[in-house]
């Protein structure tokens, strides 16, 4: 049943084609594909310019909430979940991430985008275990 | 030296517009994403239609390089070059996804709440940088 209360079309869709663009640019300009994890994960294992260009690039996703809060109040974030299980959730993103060579971003949106099979089958599997994983913490436990 | 600085900054305003799509689309929410993936319950779609809007944009964009001989500040196009359904594609992105379904926070999300100082939001990328660096680790001693 669709929660029509929460269903947002109008802003997910706008947010969704800034997150496109943001995409769209970080390609055209600089070549390269906007994959927070790899990117993340570079700025440990490259370096010089290559280096360089990644802090820029998390710098950015860092900064954003400041450059929104110019403009307007920074919307309410609800995050469940004590430190504990933060963490393990956080060790698990990480590991699946780097293991599986990309997250939501560098699958989810630039490797669709490429039609890549690759991408479209990680996509999946990390839907299908998101989703079972959510059904089961709130259903069955 | 000059292109550098100039690279960074394209890549500094990409990512700024990366977080402020994700806060307008509600993704960083983590309760949000949650209610996107809980589909047997209160469904909210919203994140598909985040999804479609990202891919059909970049979709263009991607389209538009295969004619171009490089890009726009003069790099090589970075084209992944894996095709391959690998194991670790596979166990991987299972792990990801247990670790996005258990709290709604995947790294994009993550970093722009980190940002705003939320600590919940630094301890999943503290913890986050610890398993990227873990796999990064033991992959380079596998291959050694």
């Amino acid at each position: 049943m669709i929660d029509w209360s929460h269903f947002t079309p109008e802003s997910a869709l706008t947010g969704g084609l800034m997150i496109g663009l943001a995409c769209a640019l970080l390609w055209l300009l600089n070549g390269r594909i906007a994959g927070i994890s790899g990117i993340t994960a570079g700025t440990f294992t490259s370096s010089g310019s290559e280096r360089q260009w990644r802090l820029a690039f998390v710098l950015g996703l860092l900064l954003s909430s400041w450059l929104w809060l110019m403009l307007a109040p920074l919307p309410v974030a609800e995050v469940t979940g004590n430190y504990g299980l933060l963490a393990a959730a956080g060790l698990l993103v990480g590991i699946g991430a780097r293991l599986g060579s990309g997250c939501t971003s560098g699958h989810g949106v630039c490797g669709l985008a490429r039609l890549s099979m690759r991408s479209l089958v990680a996509t999946l599997t990390f839907m299908g275990v998101a989703v079972a994983t959510v059904f089961i913490v709130r259903h069955l436990l | 030296m000059q292109k550098h600085w100039i690279l960074s900054l394209s890549a500094f305003i990409c990512g700024l517009l990366f977080g402020l799509g994700l806060l307008m689309a509600g993704m960083a929410n983590p309760a949000k994403v949650l209610g996107f993936l809980d589909v047997t319950g209160l469904w909210d779609p919203s994140l598909a239609l985040v999804m479609l809007g990202a891919i059909a944009v970049a979709f263009i964009a991607f389209r538009l390089s295969k004619k171009m001989p490089q890009s726009l500040l003069n790099t090589k196009f970075s084209w992944p070059e894996a095709t391959a359904i690998t194991r670790p594609l596979l166990v991987g992105s299972a792990l990801f996804g247990l670790g996005w379904g258990l709290v709604g926070l995947c790294p994009g999300p993550a970093l722009v709440l980190a940002g705003t100082g939320s600590v919940e939001g630094l301890i999943f990328i503290v913890f986050m940088l610890i398993g990227i660096r873990l796999v990064d680790y033991f992959q380079a001693k596998q291959s050694s």
